[in-house]
């Protein structure tokens, strides 16, 4: 086996696992609502930790 | 609301302003509460931050300025009393256990990241509300909470005491399908650009064989490689376009589609042949580039805008349940169950749900959002009143005498008309059948030339190649980007369009047909235009003042008018109510109201103008005419759209306004009054049987018909999130004088997408030309085609860009 091969296996599995890191992120809606998320981290948490969802 | 906005701008318009602008609202402060170190415009304004400042949510003011909601336009206690309703609360539940209920509430007037914050807090405010999310894109707030401690009701008055009250409405309430379909696009979309990365990455070695040595094994791994990763690209992203072409064949019609789902094949089989028979590599890498542009044109031109619904029909106009008084007991019923010889209750500024018999209280009905008549209209005890209607004036009881389903309006709903528009055939589709045609032509003449010259086997080398070097996904890319590239300058210049062919329809428009109340007019302001003996400051101040004692919307508008409140003081007066106001001051007999009740003769034609008469002992001293004012900038707008549109004004109105009308709208353009639902609908049919392409742009329900009925129909309101008819689009009211440069950009659109289209066809003819000799190397595809793609995306936006900034959009 050439050293291209492994190579070529490997980035692809890397790249693989970026592909499922954004698919998983679009099943869970992060696509969605661009605004909420993007300004919920600005708030100070003063009281107790909010809730997640 | 918008009528709770004029009566706002009515009753306090005429104060001077103060020029301090409330903490809490922004607005301008006609007297000014002082408290908390803070100046605040009304009670509400003021509440709403005490409740904040002692719960410690005060971040809410910091993170943006001034980001509350006006509160001078209370909503009624008791106004969600309806919710107590366990059909009611039933259909809006998402999840119910023993301690907890999930809603998820619909808050229009949620605008910025203050909100968010407040939202999310809402368990700092009132501890039984366990935790809330906001999606802001949708503006919807998924809301937890402990049904023992609130109810659902509770909790709407608590959203609305802060500002945030939710819009529930009976439509609405049935869907609770979350869009799976905008998901599934950006996973084609995903697969389809990792697949198209690796494909190419892969393919590098081919390009460059020459001069790199590679071994057979490691190229024939490569090949397969390549190939295993195309087939996700074909058979899950590229689906789609496989099945509208099949849905369009079995139509017998040939639509955009079906020519590109026939190259993605050829190319993908010739491709198969290839890397089986080891012929070569294949052109996997120029398939899945081309099948991920054009994914990424629909996602684009397909953007919905998730917080509008252009499908509401009258249902959510109506209250999902109104207050029913059984046997002396006040309970809620859903609008369904209402019965005939139900007594029901309306509380001011509430739709009338069926037509019924008001049997106490006075009426005062608003029917402008039915039949375009923009004056409330005043009801006695005993006579009908249409479902649709709004009381404006007190609380009244209305005896039911039709269920809902058999009221005017929703048979106005249901009349034939309102059927589904019949499919037109885009003009993408027109130029994608010729080009298909012109393909087709080239190929056989390619392999009948191959044949003659008895080349079989670069025949079908030849043959295939021309239809993956000339697969008309360069005009499916210019379509799709422009489309798209457009869609979003509208959006954002307030003109919101449910979908993109709604932009080639508006290129073909030559006849605009405006509505007349709430469309051309504004809702907010009436114009008062005296006429008769001039009046001493005295009798102005009289009249002020008189007209300040009725509720009338005439005398309001009059009140208003005369800017000068508070310095005299009527004692004694007398309403008379659907008449007018008299009243003694100074040993002087005043009188102002109808024609009947002053005692004019009225000599004016048209009567049903809205004059108030103004008479002091008897004799009359003048008139004030009111008639609502045009938006600002309709002269204009006329003007600019003479020349290449005709236009014409369909009024529900009465007559009074025609003069001043047709001088707005120019000679050769037509208006017309006293136009029901039904007569602009057959107008707009006339039209069209005349050949024309006509566009309406309306606001109520009246219009409704006439909005479907046209080729592109504009539902025009003074805020995006209030009720419209189902509509092409909806427009903001403020931004109607921009209708010219939209129309422009709309034709521009279609040059653009002639012109880029014809760039691309300069690619294909230099692709053809390797292709017809049987010279297509998969180098060459792989430059031309993403080479052109690029092109011509590039192309198609900063077009649409140079046109939108020439016509002064923004962008």
């Amino acid at each position: 086996m050439s050293a291209l091969v492994i190579l070529l296996i490997i980035s692809l599995m890397i790249s693989g696992g970026f592909l499922v890191a954004f698919l998983w992120s679009n099943k869970d809606g992060q696509f969605e609502d661009q605004f909420s998320a993007a300004n919920r981290i600005l708030f100070e948490e003063k009281i107790k930790t909010k809730n997640k969802n | 609301m918008l009528h709770r906005k004029i009566n706002q701008a009515m009753t306090t318009g005429t104060r001077p302003s103060t020029g301090i602008v409330c903490h809490h609202c922004g607005a301008e402060c006609k007297e000014a509460i002082r408290s908390y170190d803070a100046v605040f415009c009304c009670k509400g304004c003021e509440m709403v931050y005490g409740l904040l400042h002692d719960k410690g949510l005060c971040d809410y003011y910091l993170y943006n300025d001034r980001p509350g909601i006006s509160m001078q336009a209370t909503a009624n206690s008791g106004k969600f009393d309806y919710l107590h309703n366990a059909d009611v609360e039933q259909k809006l539940l998402l999840f119910r256990n023993a301690g907890q209920s999930h809603v998820r509430f619909y808050l229009p007037q949620m605008h910025c990241s203050s909100c968010l914050f407040l939202l999310e807090n809402l368990h700092r405010i009132d501890p039984s509300i366990i935790r809330a999310r906001v999606d802001f894109v949708k503006k919807e707030a998924f809301i937890v909470y402990d049904h023992n401690e609130i109810s659902m009701s509770g909790l709407a008055c608590l959203l609305a005491s802060i500002g945030y009250e939710p819009y529930i409405s009976l439509s609405d309430s049935d869907v609770r399908n979350v869009k799976k379909a905008d998901r599934e696009k950006v996973y084609k979309l995903g697969i389809a650009g990792f697949c198209f990365a690796n494909i190419m990455m892969m393919s590098l070695p081919e390009y460059f064989a020459g001069g790199i040595e590679i071994e057979q094994p490691i190229r024939i791994f490569l090949r397969y490689a390549m190939l295993g990763l195309s087939l996700p690209v074909v058979f899950y992203s590229g689906q789609e376009f496989f099945v509208s072409a099949w849905s369009s064949l079995k139509e017998r019609y040939l639509n955009i589609d079906a020519p590109i789902a026939l190259a993605i094949a050829i190319t993908f089989f010739r491709s198969l042949y290839e890397i089986f028979w080891g012929t070569g590599s294949g052109y996997l890498d120029s398939l899945s580039g081309i099948i991920f542009f054009m994914l990424v044109g629909r996602l684009l031109q397909d953007q919905a805008y998730k917080s509008l619904s252009f499908d509401r029909d009258f249902r959510s106009f109506f209250p999902i349940a109104v207050r029913w008084l059984n046997g002396g007991k006040v309970t809620s019923k859903t609008i369904e169950q209402v019965e005939a010889d139900d007594v029901l209750i309306i509380l001011p500024d509430e739709i009338i749900p069926v037509d019924g018999i008001v049997s106490k209280g006075k009426a005062l009905i608003d029917y402008s959002f039915v039949t375009g008549e923009s004056l409330p209209v005043e009801v006695g005890i005993g006579e009908l009143v249409y479902a649709g209607g709004k009381q404006t004036g007190e609380k009244i009881e209305v005896i039911a005498v039709k269920t809902v389903s058999q009221s005017y309006l929703t048979n106005l709903w249901n009349r034939n008309a309102f059927k589904d528009k019949s499919v037109s055939r885009s003009f993408i589709d027109l130029l994608s059948r010729h080009f298909t045609l012109i393909l087709m032509v080239i190929a056989s003449l390619t392999a009948a030339y191959w044949l003659s010259e008895g080349r079989q086997d670069i025949m079908w080398h030849a043959v295939t190649s021309v239809f993956i070097i000339a697969c008309p996904c360069a005009l499916l890319l210019t379509a799709t980007f422009t489309f798209g590239r457009l869609m979003r300058l509208y959006g954002k210049n307030g003109l919101y369009l449910r979908h993109h062919d709604v932009v080639e329809h508006m290129s073909e428009i030559d006849h605009i047909v405006f509505d007349k109340t709430g469309t051309l007019t504004d809702h907010f302001h009436n114009k008062v235009v005296y006429s008769g003996a001039t009046l001493t400051e005295e009798e102005k101040a009289i009249i002020s003042a008189l007209a300040g004692e009725s509720s009338h919307p005439l005398s309001r508008a009059i009140a208003d008018h005369m800017a000068s409140g508070g310095e005299i003081r009527i004692e004694s007066f007398k309403n008379h109510p659907g008449l007018g106001i008299e009243a003694w001051y100074n040993d002087c007999h005043y009188k102002l109201g109808s024609s009947a009740f002053t005692g004019t003769q009225s000599d004016q034609q048209v009567i049903a103008t809205s004059m108030v008469y103004v008479s002091v002992d008897g004799k009359i001293r003048g008139s004030f005419s009111i008639r609502n004012s045009y938006r600002s900038g309709i002269e204009l707008l006329m003007a600019k759209l003479k020349g290449s549109f005709k236009v014409t004004v369909l009024s529900g109105d009465h007559e009074g306004e025609k003069d001043h009308l047709d001088r707005l709208i120019g000679p050769g353009n037509q208006s017309y009054f006293m136009q029901g639902p039904q007569q602009k609908l057959e107008y707009i049919k006339t039209l069209q049987t005349l050949g024309h392409k006509v566009m309406m742009i309306g606001d109520g329900l009246n219009d409704a018909g006439a909005l479907k009925q046209s080729e592109v129909g504009i539902a025009v309101s003074d805020s995006v999130n209030n009720f419209t008819p189902a509509a092409d689009g909806i427009l903001d009211g403020a931004r109607l004088v921009r209708l010219p440069e939209f129309m422009r950009l709309a034709k521009s659109g279609r040059n653009i997408i002639l012109f880029t289209f014809a760039v691309s066809i300069v690619y294909n003819i230099a692709g053809l030309w390797f292709a017809v000799q049987g010279m297509l190397s998969p180098m060459v595809a792989a430059i031309l085609m993403p080479l052109s793609s690029l092109t011509i995306i590039f192309l198609t936006y900063t077009l649409s860009g140079i046109v939108g900034r020439f016509l002064k959009l923004n962008d």
